[in-house]
């Protein structure tokens, strides 16, 4: 508790804080990984689509890893965001094929406000359960998930494909980067292409990351995380803001299950499985503390594309099994906690010497 | 305040899983009186055995009991859970099934062999989360996600196949019945773990040890105990329990399949945990209520089971219960409640007094 006040007074006089720390080692590693992955793997490695491919895959990921992150740096947690994806890319779905309303664009957005519908009703409810009325997070996020993942269940228990025509157009959109292209064989130019849902997902990096750095919500929800007792005493609305927290939590959820939609259209009971523990890991490996109060978005997201890049480069190797992908993020996982508990628990003596 | 507190503990704790079960158990009454008839039938091993949903409700919750017993003493002591027990109870069956295997035939020498490598290889396993926890000081759960996520692969690189099989009479005796007794084996392995660890609370002073590092570690250290010990002997203890549920489970199915063993069974042995009313945040903690919570948890599965839901559906009929029964344990709710019910008992009065003075 006295390291994470320390790191808020000290912010003037020290370099970095710890958060700021253990997210410069979070992008060096990745830096290094990639650069290793160009050289050894070369090939996919060396051109820009290779990267923008990682965020065309992932980009729900990323977005549910930054709503883990808001929720975490206020010391909560929220399990249930894979669940709520995998709803919402049902009821999408079904909607989508079911409601009538073909080839406009008011199709697409009554979907697009059914998913943050369903996603701010999980909010709400898992908000309301755990800020006013006092419920640990873990359990009541538990059971958000067993929830959402019945209710997907209940709805179909088949895959659903979207046939929607309007909704099948705006998946082949394509932000098209020229000048980040390469030049294929025959003498074309092939830009590098970015989906829609990975300009969503950079799009809520950014958000977020200035909600959390500038905004009065941002700044009360790392007090919150910090130390509740102190923040009660500043004045802080502890109960409200933790409650918004798990709301935007849920909202962005919903978006998720928009964005995955729309990374492949169809809706599936086993969608986005586990992926709450592949968050919670990519919110980790950046830096965020599950105990509250120190964190950083942008962590979170080279946390992700860290995952991401290993999955690829076991995909592109010889070891291409589900087991080896497992067991190396076990690893990679393993080596991060080790190394931030390391890091955090020098700098904790270095700060004693000094002082 | 703190008086009140002890005088409070010991049974206003298990109110709420109480009262739970018993609604649950009236439930099925008015529903269906025949849910709880016990019958005796003949296996296919030929050996009398009980049948009946309360039977098949206490034999299939004992893994879940097993594990939310350990469970209980990690979250006392550690301030967090434990996510990773799934796979390492396969990883144990694997090592059962490994073991049994490197031998001919299946007698008691080998079987015996087998439990104490899985038990070897679960501590092993837990010792290194306990390190993680106790000296490294990680958040339980994040040190236990590293094995959440790698652990059911390394049950399947150890077996080296999806779901080897292993068939002897020993085995089926363990998963299923041992001929003569009409009982199923594992409510005895309930049994015995629920033994030793009364046992070893009541015959030692492990259980104020570990409360007092749960509800303040630096308090506890000051006072002569040492928390990294304590801690680490949880995560033992924890790993005990796994290894047993993972050869029950192991037995129960006569394979070891690393996509479906105890299959998250991490998250229902929380839930057991909190539903027995121990603070998920550490301290005080009772045993006993966990395992009523599990047996809560496989109750409520087979209620919805004998409802013709389907079973793709329970969990989030499920969600609906436990949230009903941790808002009933919620101090906030229970606070309130209160207040309305002296709120109408006031309310109650005033008009009668206004009458009387009339």
């Amino acid at each position: 508790m006295s390291m994470k006040k320390a790191s808020v007074s000290k912010r003037r006089r020290e370099p970095l804080t710890d958060s700021q720390l253990l997210m410069t080692i979070t992008i060096g590693i990745f830096a290094v990984m990639y650069a290793a992955a160009m050289i050894f793997m070369g090939g996919g490695f060396l051109r820009t689509q290779q990267f923008f491919d990682l965020l065309n895959d992932n980009a729900a990921l990323i977005i549910i890893s930054c709503s883990l992150t808001i929720v975490m740096i206020g010391g909560g947690i929220n399990i249930s965001v894979g669940g709520v994806i995998g709803l919402t890319v049902m009821a999408c779905a079904l909607f989508l094929n079911n409601s009538g309303i073909q080839n406009g664009p008011l199709g697409i957005l009554l979907t697009l406000l059914l998913a943050l519908g369903i996603g701010l009703a999980f909010g709400v409810l898992q908000g309301f359960l755990i800020s006013y009325l006092e419920i640990q997070p873990f359990i009541v996020t538990l059971a958000g998930m067993f929830l959402s993942r019945g209710l997907t269940t209940m709805l179909s228990v088949n895959p659903v494909k979207v046939t929607h025509e309007g909704f099948l157009a705006l998946v082949k959109n394509r932000l098209a980067i020229p000048w980040l292209g390469y030049t294929a064989k025959n003498g074309n130019l092939i830009p590098a292409k970015l989906e829609i849902g990975a300009v969503v997902a950079l799009l809520i990096v950014v958000l977020v990351y200035f909600m959390l750095r500038n905004a009065k919500l941002g700044r009360h929800i790392y007090a919150l995380g910090g130390n509740q007792q102190s923040a009660l005493m500043l004045g802080i609305n502890v109960k409200r803001t933790r409650f918004i927290s798990y709301v935007i939590s849920g909202l962005l959820s919903g978006l998720a299950g928009f964005v995955f939609l729309m990374h492949k259209p169809a809706g599936n009971a086993s969608v986005a499985m586990r992926s709450e523990m592949d968050a919670i890991a990519a919110s980790i490996i950046g830096g965020t503390l599950l105990t509250g109060g120190v964190g950083n978005v942008i962590g979170t997201f080279f946390g992700t594309m860290i995952l991401a890049t290993i999955q690829k480069i076991i995909a592109l190797s010889p070891l291409n099994e589900s087991w080896w992908q497992e067991m190396a993020n076990g690893a990679m996982l393993g080596l991060f906690i080790l190394l931030q508990s390391v890091v955090l628990s020098s700098r904790k003596k270095k700060a004693r010497t000094t002082s | 305040m703190n008086k009140r507190i002890i005088k409070k503990g010991g049974v206003g704790q298990l109110l709420i899983p109480l009262v739970a079960l018993a609604i649950l158990l009236i439930f099925n009454l008015i529903r269906d009186p025949g849910f709880y008839s016990i019958g005796v039938a003949v296996n296919n091993s030929g050996n009398k055995v009980l049948t009946g949903n309360i039977i098949s409700i206490i034999d299939s919750a004992s893994e879940l009991a097993i594990i939310a017993m350990g469970m209980t003493l990690v979250t006392a002591a550690c301030g967090g859970q434990d996510i990773s027990v799934g796979a390492v109870g396969t990883i144990a069956g694997s090592i059962f099934v490994k073991t049994l295997k490197a031998f001919p035939d299946i007698n008691f020498g080998t079987l015996i062999l087998a439990i104490l490598a899985c038990c070897l290889v679960t501590i092993l396993f837990k010792s290194f989360n306990g390190a993680l926890v106790a000296v490294f000081k990680i958040q339980p759960m994040i040190a236990t996600l590293i094995l959440f996520s790698c652990g059911r692969s390394i049950a399947y690189w150890i077996v080296g196949s999806a779901t080897p099989q292993i068939d002897s009479p020993i085995i089926n005796s363990m998963g299923m019945t041992i001929p003569g007794i009409p009982i199923p084996t594992p409510i005895f392995g309930v049994v015995l773990v629920g033994l030793i660890l009364t046992l070893i609370f009541r015959l030692t002073t492990l259980r104020l040890y570990t409360e007092s590092v749960g509800v303040n570690q630096g308090a506890a250290r000051l006072n002569g105990i040492n928390p990294v010990g304590i801690k680490m002997l949880s995560f033992v203890i924890l790993g005990i329990c796994v290894a047993v549920a993972g050869i029950i489970g192991t037995c129960r199915m006569g394979q070891v399949s690393h996509k479906t063993l105890l299959i998250d069974i991490e998250m229902d042995a929380i839930l057991a945990v909190a539903i027995g009313g121990n603070n998920l945040g550490g301290g005080r903690f009772k045993i006993s209520g966990s395992i009523l919570g599990a047996y809560i948890i496989q109750m409520l599965t087979t209620t919805l089971l004998a409802m013709r839901v389907d079973p793709v559906n329970i969990k989030a009929y499920k969600a609906i219960v436990i949230i009903i029964i941790v808002m009933a344990g919620s101090p906030v709710v229970k606070q309130k409640l209160t207040a309305l019910w002296h709120r109408i008992r006031s309310g109650g009065l005033k008009p009668a007094s206004a009458k009387g003075v009339n």
